[in-house]
């Protein structure tokens, strides 16, 4: 009996999306960081967050993790609110940005098992060596992390976010200090992950080209407020334009009053 | 329930782990209190030389005060320099989005800090013991466990408040973290019976539960038991403290979540 009773909820889980936001407004004081902001991602999307220094995406990201209240309008992650229901939606979600770090003065090992036994990783240390192995850098592990380089820091956060299996993947510029190679490998490793557990990623980046190939669906944000919102082919076309590049620049220069 | 308890685990190791490579890191934890108890425990041996029995008695007295002093400021360290381990790496945001609740968090700053203060005692009543024939067991027998019990409690309550003020203020308040219990120590009636503080001044003591443990201690050494009224009220002072702590602690947690600091502490 039971069974019936579970099996609609779950497909339903399956088709839900993981993340939605109605009219998300967050003001500092008298600036206003993100206005209405209105978003959703669904499991195995990947969709881009651009927007130019300042524009919000930090901010919405930090709404989404529960580290942060809106100040006004609605936002959840996998059904739940992010502010009041952290604790439910934190095994399932993770994040990593290249401004945020793991203790330096812990070893590559001993930050990952840290963060295994944190999220209650079944079999860490195999799930360990498999990403060190992903992400080429299991010559590091017994290096204290305060050591490395920016890049080697890079990827050993976004291996800890990894370590979960989440459905859900928050990544603030991630790439933003590897080298082209090292931003393409993790790109393709990212993406692969991504397809193969049916992921959902809240992704955001200054590099255009990186976004054009990552993303399949883009949500321009400035001074808050978004711009536009599509599929790459399709910004491109109402913004006249050959390059995402292009459309940035053109949303930036023209601030509120350009709409494509 | 065994979740929580293997994230507890996980961060106390996170904190032991530490001491595992750092010889200077390790010494830092005995180094201060030792030459305290060093320099203090010469200065009185030479001043019971001068003159007699009266003294001895402030010999014992200052021996125990120092070792008791030091389970308090220990305590309280323990608590808010782990917090701050973790804001000053920039590790915070991390630890915040983890499964880890902020409750496991604090209760395994309290292990570590516990593990420290076992560490702490039991050197200093050795190097007590072996310089100046004072035995800290033989003096406090059993008293010992219910007084160095209140201290621990006291001192993770501060220990707790400190780590409020550091998530409402960040680096700005970072002196407090080793002020906060100097605050509190002309009126806990450490080094001198809390008779000797003008009535005014003892009125504050009476507030704190530190007083009575050190008040406890002194009756112990002269009288052999400990009236168990010291016990009570210094544990219905903790128990209040401790709860108030809470509430603060909670109070500048969410007051950071709602202004957007939680998220940049550690960047300032
Ligand atoms: N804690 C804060 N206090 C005050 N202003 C903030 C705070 N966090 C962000 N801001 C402001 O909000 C705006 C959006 O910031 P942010 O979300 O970090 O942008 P982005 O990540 O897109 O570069 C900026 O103008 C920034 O200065
Ligand atoms: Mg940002």
């Amino acid at each position: 009996m039971w069974h019936n009773f579970r099996m609609p909820s779950k497909s339903r889980a399956e088709h839900e999306p993981l993340v939605v936001t109605k009219n998300l407004c967050r003001t500092y004081g008298r600036i206003r960081a993100l206005q209405n902001l209105n978003l959703s991602l669904r499991r195995g999307e990947i969709l881009g967050l651009l927007g130019p220094n300042g524009a919000g995406k930090t901010t919405a990201i930090h709404i989404l993790l529960g580290l942060l209240a809106a100040t006004s309008g609605e936002a959840s992650v996998l059904g739940l609110s992010p502010f009041k229901e952290r604790h439910q939606i934190a095994k399932r979600v993770n994040f990593s940005s290249a401004y945020v770090q793991l203790p330096s003065n812990l070893k590559v090992m001993e930050n990952l098992t840290l963060y295994a036994k944190l999220y209650g990783v079944p079999n860490s240390p195999s799930k360990i060596q498999e990403l060190l192995e992903l992400f080429e850098i299991t010559h590091l592990r017994n290096r204290i992390t305060g050591s490395l380089s920016a890049g080697e820091k890079t990827r050993l956060g976004l291996i800890k976010c990894l370590l979960n299996d989440p459905l859900l993947l928050l990544l603030d510029e991630p790439t933003v200090s590897l080298d082209p190679e090292m931003a393409d490998t993790v790109r393709k490793i990212l993406k692969r992950i991504q397809r193969e557990r049916n992921m959902g990623i809240l992704y955001t980046s200054h590099n255009m080209p990186e976004v054009q190939e990552m993303c399949d669906r883009i949500l321009f944000i400035h001074q808050g407020r978004t711009i536009t919102e599509g599929l790459p082919g399709d910004i491109l076309k109402a913004f006249e334009s050959q390059t995402l590049e292009q459309v940035f620049i053109k949303i930036v220069r023209s601030g509120d009053l350009i709409s494509p | 329930m065994m979740d929580s308890l293997s994230r507890i685990n996980a961060m106390f190791f996170r904190y032991a782990c530490l001491h595992k490579r750092s010889l200077p890191r390790t010494l830092e934890i005995v180094f201060w209190p030792v030459m305290e108890l060093l320099v203090w425990g010469f200065v009185t041996l030479y001043l019971q030389r001068l003159s007699d029995s009266v003294v001895f008695q402030a010999v014992v007295f200052l021996i125990n005060a120092m070792i008791f002093w030091d389970i308090l400021y220990r305590s309280q360290q323990g608590v808010s320099i782990s917090f701050v381990e973790d804001i000053w790496t920039q590790n915070i945001v991390n630890l915040l989005i983890s499964p880890l609740r902020i409750s496991e968090w604090i209760i395994a700053t309290f292990l570590y800090g516990l593990t420290k203060i076992i560490v702490i005692t039991s050197v200093l009543s050795g190097i007590a013991f072996t310089f100046y024939q004072f035995n800290l067991i033989e003096k406090l027998g059993l008293y010992l466990i219910p007084l160095m019990a209140n201290l621990l409690l006291f001192g993770w309550a501060l220990g707790i408040v400190t780590a409020g003020l550091v998530i409402r203020w960040g680096h700005a308040v970072e002196a407090l973290i080793w002020g906060i219990p100097f605050l509190i120590q002309p009126f806990s009636a450490i080094f001198y019976p809390l008779s000797t503080l003008p009535p005014a001044l003892q009125l504050i003591s009476k507030l704190l539960p530190s007083t009575y443990v050190f008040e406890g201690m002194r009756f112990v050494i002269q009288n052999r038991r400990l009236p168990l009224e010291y016990f009570l009220i210094a544990l219905g002072l903790n128990t209040v403290y401790f709860v108030l702590a809470g509430l603060f602690f909670n109070q500048m947690y969410h007051g950071a979540r709602a202004s957007g600091r939680l998220g940049k502490l550690g960047m300032d």
